[in-house]
C-alpha cells in the first residue's frame, strides 16, 4: 500500500497450546494507518490490544508469536528485521509511551541523563547541542523551567510531570508513529485532559501518526480522527470517530457505547451480559466471535464467520452491519429514578481532621500541630441515601473511608453511626455490633479476596463472625446471597481466581452484604472493571439500596459514575470539602471553581 | 488453595517429581519395615572378622568389625529420617509461626523477633550444635530440639519475607475492618497464602538437615555405636577405604539418594506451586 506509514494486513498472533495447536490471541487484523493520523484502539481488558500494539513494535510477549498476516511499517516488516535495525527503529521512528511513566523512568537517573541517553541512540545531533535540544523538547510537552526540571530526579515530579518527561523521550528521536498504551490512565482528571491537549497539539503540528490504546472511548474521542474496536482479538469495527460514535454499525460497539455512564443522563448505562471469551475458550471459525453476548443474533451469526464489509465508509465484521444503523439504543434501558425522601441519618460526621502524624514527646512540648490530612469533614448519609464522595488522588477520600471504616483514628471532630455508636474508635476496640454495621469494599476485587479461599468460605465467614449461625443456616444465606447479586449458586466452590471481574466484585459486594450492614462504604469499586461491568455492578447497588434501605457511601473519581449513583455529592480538594449538595444541583451549577474544573476535564 | 491431592499431582507431573517421590517413598518405607527385612543381626560379628567383598551369604560384604554391611545399612537411616523428620516439623511450626507474627504485627514485635534471629545467626551453628550435644547428651529429644530450633530461624525470615507480600493485600485490611482477630487473621488469611512457601522450604530443609545429622554422626556425636547410622558407616569405614570401598560406598549411596529424592521432589512441588526457585530468592 503506497501513502501509508503502516498497513497490517491478516495479522494473527497467537500462542501454542499443550497439544501444540495454535490458538489464536489476535486474528485477521486488518489496519492501515497514514501519516499524520490518529487512530484509537479500544476494548476490554483481555481483547488482544496491548499485543497488538506490542507487535507492530515487532515486539512479541513471551509464548507469543505471528500465525499469519502480513506487518509493514514504511515498507519493513519489524518482526523480522535484524537486532540492530529493530533497536533504531524502536524509540527512533516508532516510539512508545507506556502506561505508567512513573515506572517507565529509572528512578536512580536525572530527567537530563535520561533525555540524553534518548537523544544520544536515536537522533544525529552533536552531543553539544543536547542540552539546547532537551529545552526545546521540555518546551515542546509544556514543562516550565527547564533547567530546573532536568537536575531532578522522577519521583521528584509529580505523575503529570513524569508522563510529560516520557512523552518528551519519545519525541526525542522525531518518531513517524507514537504508540500510545493508556497513557493517562493512572492520571487525575485535571490533568488527563492537559495531556490529551498536548498529544492533540503534538500531532497537529508535526504530522506524526499516533495509535492510542485505551479503554476509555472518551479519552480516544478527545484525541483519535479515527477508532477501532477490538472484540476478543477481532477488530469488529474501524471508522472515523464521529461516525462511529455518533451511529456504530457493530452490536459490539453499540453496547459498549451504551454502557459508558454520562453526565447529565436520564436513562442508565446499559450492561452487556456475559464475558468476553478467552483465547482457545471456542472455536470462532464458524461463528461471529460476539455471538453469545449479541442481542441481534440471528442463526447466520452462530453459522458463519462473518467478513469484514464496507458499511458507510466504515470496516465491520457484522452479518447484520448494513441493518445496524438505524438500530435505535436498546430499548427497556431504566430511567434513573432517585428517591428523594430518607429517614433516619445512618452515619453522621461532624468537623472531622484527620492526621497520620503520631503523638509523641517532643510535638508535646513544643506544642507544634500536627498536619492535617483532612479537615472540617461534616457530612450526613440518611437510610438508603447514596452519597458521592469525590475528589483527585490526594484528596483524602480515601483516608475518610479509612476512618470511618476505623482502620485510621481520627485526629478531631465526630462520627456517629445511627446517632448511637462512637465511630472514634479503631475498629478492633467497637462493638461486634457496630463492627457488623458498616462494611467496606474495595476497589480492585483482585487483592480483596483472598485466593485461597472459595467463594462459600469467604461469603461465610462474616455470618458466622457476626451471628454465629448454624452451617446450614450459613448455607442457606451464601445460596440467598449468590441469588442477590446474580450470581449462579455453582459459584460457591469456585475460588476468586475462576471469576471474571465483574463476578469477583459482586462476590466482594455479597460479602459486605451477607453482615447485613447499615452502611457500606465503597472505595473506587467500579474503577477495576470494564466499563460494560461497570454498568451492571451500578444498577446492582441501586436494587440492593432499594430493597434493603442501605445507605452507600461511593468513593470515586469518576463524576460521571456519581452522577448517575449517587443522590448527594461531596467534593473534596487537598483535604477540604469545597462543595456539597444533591447531585442534580452541585452538578449542573457549581458553585466552587474546583467543582467547575472538575466538571470541564469529563470527557 | 492446594489439597493434598493437587500437590501430589503437582509433583507427579513431571518426570524427576516422581522419580524423586519415589525415592523418598522407598527410603521412608524401608526404615519402617527394614527390622523384619534385615538378614542378620546389626551387631552380630562374623567368623571372620576381616574385611570381605560381597558374597552370597554377605550381599555388600562385611565391615571392619564383621558385620554385615547391607544389614547395617537397611537400618542405618531409621534413626536419621526419624529425627530430623520430627525436626523438620518442630522447625515449620515455630518458625512459620514466629516469621507469620513478625510480619503481620510489624513494629515493635518485628524488631524483637527479628534481632533475636540476627543473634542466633551469627552463631556457627554446628560447634553450637556440639555445645548443646557435649551438655545434654545425644539423646534423640535433644537432637529433635536442638536440630528444630536451629534450623527453624531460615523458617522465620522466610515466612516473615512471605507474609509481607501478602500483609499489604486488601482481603487482610477486610478482614480487620471486618473486626477479625489477630489469630483469625493469621491462620484463615495469611497462613494459607504463605503455605506453599513454608512447604517447599520445609523439603528443602529435610534435606539439609539429614547432612547435618549424617555429618554430627560422622564426627561422633550423632548416634551412638553400635547403632547403625550412615554417617557413622562411613566415619568409621573411611579409614580403609583404599582397601575396601563397599562398607563406605553403601551408605553413602544410601544417604544420597534420599538426598536427591527429597531435592528433586522439592523442586518438582516448587515447580508445580509457581514458585521456581530459579527466579525467587529464597532467605
Amino acid at each position: 500500500m503506497s501513502g501509508s506509514l503502516l498497513s497490517i494486513n491478516g495479522l494473527s498472533i497467537g500462542y501454542s497450546d499443550a497439544q501444540s495447536r495454535s490458538v489464536a490471541v489476535i486474528s485477521s487484523v486488518d489496519l492501515s494507518l497514514a501519516a499524520g493520523e490518529t487512530l484509537g484502539l479500544v476494548g476490554e481488558s483481555g481483547c488482544g490490544k496491548s499485543t497488538l500494539l506490542l507487535a507492530i513494535m515487532g515486539f512479541y510477549k513471551a509464548g507469543l508469536h505471528r500465525l499469519g498476516g502480513d506487518l509493514q511499517f514504511m515498507g519493513e516488516d519489524p518482526g523480522v528485521m535484524p537486532a540492530g535495525d529493530l533497536q533504531k527503529l524502536r524509540g527512533g521512528r516508532m516510539a512508545l509511551i507506556p502506561q505508567n511513566a512513573g515506572q517507565s523512568l529509572t528512578p536512580t537517573m536525572k530527567i537530563e541523563n535520561q533525555l540524553f541517553e534518548a537523544l544520544s541512540l536515536h537522533s544525529d545531533l552533536p552531543s553539544g547541542l543536547w542540552r539546547q535540544r532537551c529545552f526545546s523538547l521540555l518546551d515542546r510537552v509544556q514543562l516550565p523551567d527547564p533547567g530546573e526540571l532536568l537536575k531532578r530526579y522522577p519521583h521528584e515530579l509529580s505523575g503529570g510531570q513524569q508522563q510529560r518527561i516520557a512523552i518528551a523521550m519519545a519525541l526525542a528521536g522525531e518518531p513517524d508513529l507514537l504508540l500510545l498504551d493508556e497513557p493517562t490512565t493512572g492520571l487525575d482528571v485535571t490533568t488527563q485532559v492537559h495531556v490529551l491537549d498536548l498529544l492533540r497539539e503534538i500531532t497537529a503540528e508535526t504530522r506524526t501518526a499516533m495509535i492510542y490504546v485505551s479503554h476509555d472511548i472518551g479519552v480516544i474521542s478527545a484525541v483519535c480522527n479515527k477508532i477501532a474496536i477490538m472484540y476478543a482479538g477481532e477488530l469488529v469495527e474501524l471508522g472515523d470517530k464521529n461516525d462511529l460514535i455518533d451511529n456504530p454499525a457493530h452490536p459490539y460497539t453499540k453496547g459498549l457505547l451504551d454502557s459508558i455512564p454520562r453526565m447529565h443522563q436520564d436513562r442508565l448505562p446499559v450492561s452487556l451480559e456475559g464475558m468476553q471469551p478467552q483465547p482457545g475458550q471456542r472455536n470462532f471459525d464458524n461463528q461471529c466471535v460476539f455471538v453469545e453476548r449479541c442481542s441481534y443474533a440471528r442463526p447466520v451469526c452462530q453459522q458463519h464467520k462473518p467478513d469484514s464489509s464496507t458499511v458507510s465508509a466504515r470496516q465491520v465484521k457484522c452479518h447484520l452491519a448494513s441493518e445496524a444503523l438505524d438500530w435505535k439504543s436498546v430499548e427497556g434501558s431504566d430511567r434513573i429514578n432517585k428517591p428523594t425522601k430518607f429517614s433516619r441519618v445512618v452515619l453522621r460526621v461532624k468537623d472531622l481532621s484527620v492526621s497520620y502524624d503520631r503523638p509523641s514527646l517532643t510535638r508535646w512540648f513544643t506544642g507544634r500541630q500536627p498536619s492535617l490530612v483532612t479537615q472540617g469533614i461534616e457530612f450526613e448519609i440518611r437510610r438508603g441515601e447514596i452519597l458521592g464522595l469525590v475528589g483527585e488522588s490526594g484528596s483524602g477520600k480515601s483516608t475518610l473511608l479509612k476512618t470511618i471504616a476505623g482502620l485510621q483514628k481520627p485526629f478531631a471532630g465526630s462520627l456517629m453511626l445511627n446517632d448511637q455508636f462512637d465511630l472514634r474508635h479503631s475498629v478492633g476496640s467497637r462493638d461486634a455490633d457496630c463492627q457488623q454495621k458498616i462494611q467496606l469494599v474495595f476497589q480492585n476485587p483482585d487483592a480483596s479476596l483472598n485466593p485461597s479461599q472459595t467463594v462459600e468460605a469467604i461469603l461465610a465467614r462474616p455470618i458466622k463472625l457476626y451471628f454465629g449461625s448454624s452451617d446450614e443456616a450459613i448455607r442457606q444465606q451464601v445460596d440467598e446471597i449468590l441469588t442477590r447479586v446474580n450470581l449462579p449458586l455453582a459459584y460457591r466452590t469456585r475460588y476468586p481466581g475462576q471469576l471474571s471481574g465483574g463476578e469477583k466484585q459482586r462476590i466482594a459486594i455479597a460479602r459486605a452484604l451477607v453482615a447485613k450492614p447499615d452502611l457500606i462504604l465503597c472505595d473506587e469499586i467500579t474503577s477495576a472493571l470494564d466499563v460494560s461491568v461497570q454498568a451492571s455492578i451500578i444498577k446492582l447497588l441501586l436494587r440492593l439500596r432499594q430493597e434493603s434501605q442501605l445507605a452507600i457511601l461511593f468513593v470515586s473519581h469518576d463524576l460521571a459514575v456519581v452522577d448517575v449513583l449517587a443522590d448527594q455529592v461531596v467534593v473534596l480538594e487537598q483535604g477540604r470539602i469545597r462543595e456539597s449538595g444533591p447531585v442534580s444541583r452541585v452538578f449542573s451549577d457549581p458553585d466552587h471553581a474546583y467543582t467547575q474544573s472538575l466538571l470541564a476535564s469529563v470527557l | 488453595m492446594n489439597s493434598l491431592h493437587t500437590l501430589l499431582t503437582g509433583i507427579l507431573a513431571s518426570r524427576s517429581g516422581r522419580f524423586g517421590l519415589s525415592m523418598v517413598l522407598f527410603h521412608v518405607l524401608l526404615a519402617l519395615v527394614s527390622p523384619w527385612l534385615v538378614p542378620y543381626q546389626f551387631d552380630s560379628q562374623s567368623e571372620i572378622i576381616n574385611h570381605i567383598g560381597p558374597s552370597l551369604q554377605h550381599w555388600a560384604g562385611l565391615d571392619t568389625l564383621g558385620r554385615d554391611v547391607l544389614t547395617r545399612t537397611m537400618l542405618g537411616g531409621r534413626q536419621a529420617i526419624l529425627v530430623t523428620l520430627l525436626a523438620t516439623c518442630l522447625a515449620l511450626t515455630w518458625g512459620g509461626f514466629c516469621g507469620i507474627m513478625a510480619g503481620y504485627k510489624g513494629g515493635r514485635t518485628d524488631e524483637v523477633i527479628m534481632r533475636g534471629i540476627d543473634i542466633f545467626l551469627a552463631i556457627p551453628f554446628m560447634i553450637f550444635l556440639l555445645l548443646v550435644i557435649a551438655t545434654f547428651g545425644n539423646d534423640p529429644v535433644v537432637m529433635i530440639l536442638t536440630l528444630g530450633f536451629f534450623y527453624g530461624i531460615g523458617f522465620v525470615r522466610l515466612a516473615r519475607a512471605a507474609t509481607l507480600d501478602v500483609v499489604v493485600k486488601d482481603y487482610v485490611l477486610a478482614a480487620k475492618s471486618r473486626g477479625e482477630g489477630t489469630f483469625s487473621i493469621l491462620f484463615r488469611e495469611i497462613l494459607p497464602n504463605v503455605r506453599d512457601v513454608l512447604l517447599v522450604e520445609s523439603a528443602m530443609r529435610w534435606s539439609w538437615m539429614l547432612l547435618a545429622f549424617s555429618a554430627l554422626s560422622f564426627l561422633g556425636f550423632g548416634v551412638t555405636p553400635p547403632t547403625p547410622d550412615w554417617g557413622l558407616m562411613i566415619a568409621s569405614a573411611r579409614i580403609y577405604m583404599a582397601l575396601a570401598a563397599w562398607p563406605v560406598l553403601l551408605p553413602m549411596i544410601a544417604l544420597s539418594s534420599l538426598i536427591i529424592g527429597i531435592n528433586l521432589t522439592a523442586d518438582a512441588l516448587a515447580k508445580s506451586l509457581g514458585l521456581d526457585r530459579s527466579t525467587r530468592v529464597l532467605l
